[in-house]
């Protein structure tokens, strides 16, 4: 008898907690839709963009080869040796880029093309944990798109020169 | 109670009386009462900070915008934003992508109004080699200056005010010029400061700065938006800290050295709120605070989000 009301006991204890969680789950799928970030327009080297201003009307050539244009990036692709063009850019609408899937993805939301590998970095990202954030913390922040920073073609940061460090002791007069 | 008794051969006075008439009437020759002493008459009454009421910090507020005018000849607000309700500021800092480039130290000292002849910074940023015993403080080097950083072999760990929920400083001022407020900043009175330093000793994270002199730092360069507890003009022999940029955060906004961080390594927001950055971080982060066995239970979290 009280072995089984305890095991009775149990058994609420797990229905009444389920119960509980259900709408924590819920919460947390909430979250993840889709939000659209504030960003700044994508930096583009000037004059660049929209890219059919020059492909408008060329024909599509798919085959890695020595380009007449942009072959210095082709070149020195750091990010993903031995990738090519289109594995980031849509061949046949150049002011778009395109997901492994196929959907294309404008610019200024590039990020969502950069989290197909780096999901954890843009899970992080979102949450305002990767990446800098200027504005307000308890509302409208400015977020900024992952090649503000990581030039996408070589994406690691370059080093920079440092401030000067601060006055020594021992150099006051 | 002395007593003036008028008898026959003159007046009497009592020796009690006497010497008080003649304390007032010397301290009425020392300080005459011009219209620039008027001014220092009331900073010498000015009770303190948390024990005046709105309308006598206003005028406080009143009394030093007029010094500061007639000082650096320009118009300085001083404002006394309060904390804001269900406030609990917290900082946090990610070792792994800091690379010590110190943009962070100057955006700061541009902000907060800190002399810069003589030079002080309210930020250090440390260097340590990778891979050696680094909690030893006392091993790292604050003078580095490489070419370009970051450099391979080192890590940087910059340091300001944790602003402790359990801060020695604010036990240590005999005169309760500092103290710790509703949101968690720890804040100087730079009117009620003494100057003893005691806080500087008390404090375990180097966090505390003296002016020595007075600040030197030209009038065009001073932030006129500025806090009575935070970033106004100081004066010489008193201490000053960080204050998360109070005259910037109580408004809303983020401190100046998290919107300078070229890498977005500083992230700030609200411990109680648990949608804010800074609780995503500690929630899903290892993070870690400084000299945590002191027991000053800091709001300055560091951690590394990217394992490497």
């Amino acid at each position: 008898m009280k072995k089984r009301m305890k095991s009775g006991c149990i058994l609420t204890l797990v229905v009444c907690l389920a119960i509980i969680g259900l709408p924590l789950i819920a919460g947390a799928e909430e979250r993840d839709i889709p939000k659209k970030f504030f960003v700044p327009p994508p930096p583009f080297s000037p004059g660049i963009f929209p890219c059919s201003q020059c492909h408008q009307g060329m024909p599509v050539n798919r085959h890695p080869r020595k380009l007449e244009m942009h072959q210095e990036i082709a070149s020195n692709l750091k990010h993903m040796p031995g990738g090519w063009c289109f594995d980031c850019h849509n061949p046949d609408n150049r002011d778009k880029l395109r997901l492994a899937n196929g959907k294309l993805v404008s610019f200024e939301e590039s990020y969502i093309l950069c989290g197909q590998c780096h999901g954890t970095i843009l899970r992080e990202w979102k949450a305002g944990l990767h990446g800098k954030r200027t504005g307000m913390w308890n509302g409208d922040k400015q977020y900024r798109l992952c090649v503000h920073c990581h030039w996408p073609h070589e994406p690691r940061f370059k080093a920079i020169k440092p401030f000067p460090p601060p006055v020594k002791p021992t150099d006051i007069k | 109670m002395g007593k003036i008794e008028k008898k026959k051969d003159g007046i009497h006075l009592d020796r009690r009386s006497f010497l008080k008439g003649a304390a007032l009437g010397l301290a009425g020759i020392a300080l005459p009462l011009n219209k620039a002493d008027a001014s220092l008459w009331e900073s010498l009454l000015q009770k303190h900070f948390k024990e005046m009421n709105d309308a006598e910090i206003k005028q406080v507020l009143g009394r030093l915008e007029r010094e500061y005018e007639e000082k650096y000849k320009k118009e300085i607000k001083v404002g006394n934003e309060k904390a804001l309700p269900g406030v609990l500021f917290g900082y946090g800092l990610d070792l792994s992508r800091c690379i010590g480039c110190r943009t962070c130290v100057y955006a700061c000292v541009e902000e907060n109004n800190q002399s810069k002849d003589p030079q002080i910074h309210w930020i250090s940023v440390l260097r340590f080699k990778k891979g050696e015993k680094w909690v030893d403080l006392e091993e790292s080097e604050k003078y580095y200056n490489p070419e370009k950083v970051p450099e391979d072999e080192y890590f940087y760990m910059p340091v300001q005010c944790q602003q402790c929920e359990n801060p020695p400083c604010v036990r240590a001022c005999p005169t309760q010029a500092t103290w710790k407020e509703p949101d968690g900043i720890v804040v100087v009175d730079y009117n009620w400061c003494i100057g003893c330093r005691y806080c500087m000793a008390a404090c375990p994270y180097g966090a505390r700065h003296f002016n020595w002199t007075e600040p030197g730092r030209k009038p065009e360069e001073i932030n006129p938006r500025t806090h009575y507890l935070g970033n106004r003009p100081r004066y010489k022999g008193v201490v000053e800290k960080c204050t998360f940029c109070i005259q910037r955060t109580r408004n809303g906004r983020y401190p100046a050295c998290v919107e300078a961080c070229p890498v977005g390594a500083r992230k700030f927001g609200n411990l109680l709120d648990p949608n804010s950055e800074i609780r995503y971080a500690i929630e899903h982060k290892r993070v870690f605070r400084l000299k945590e066995d002191l027991n000053t239970n800091p709001k300055f979290y560091y951690f590394f989000a990217y394992g490497r």
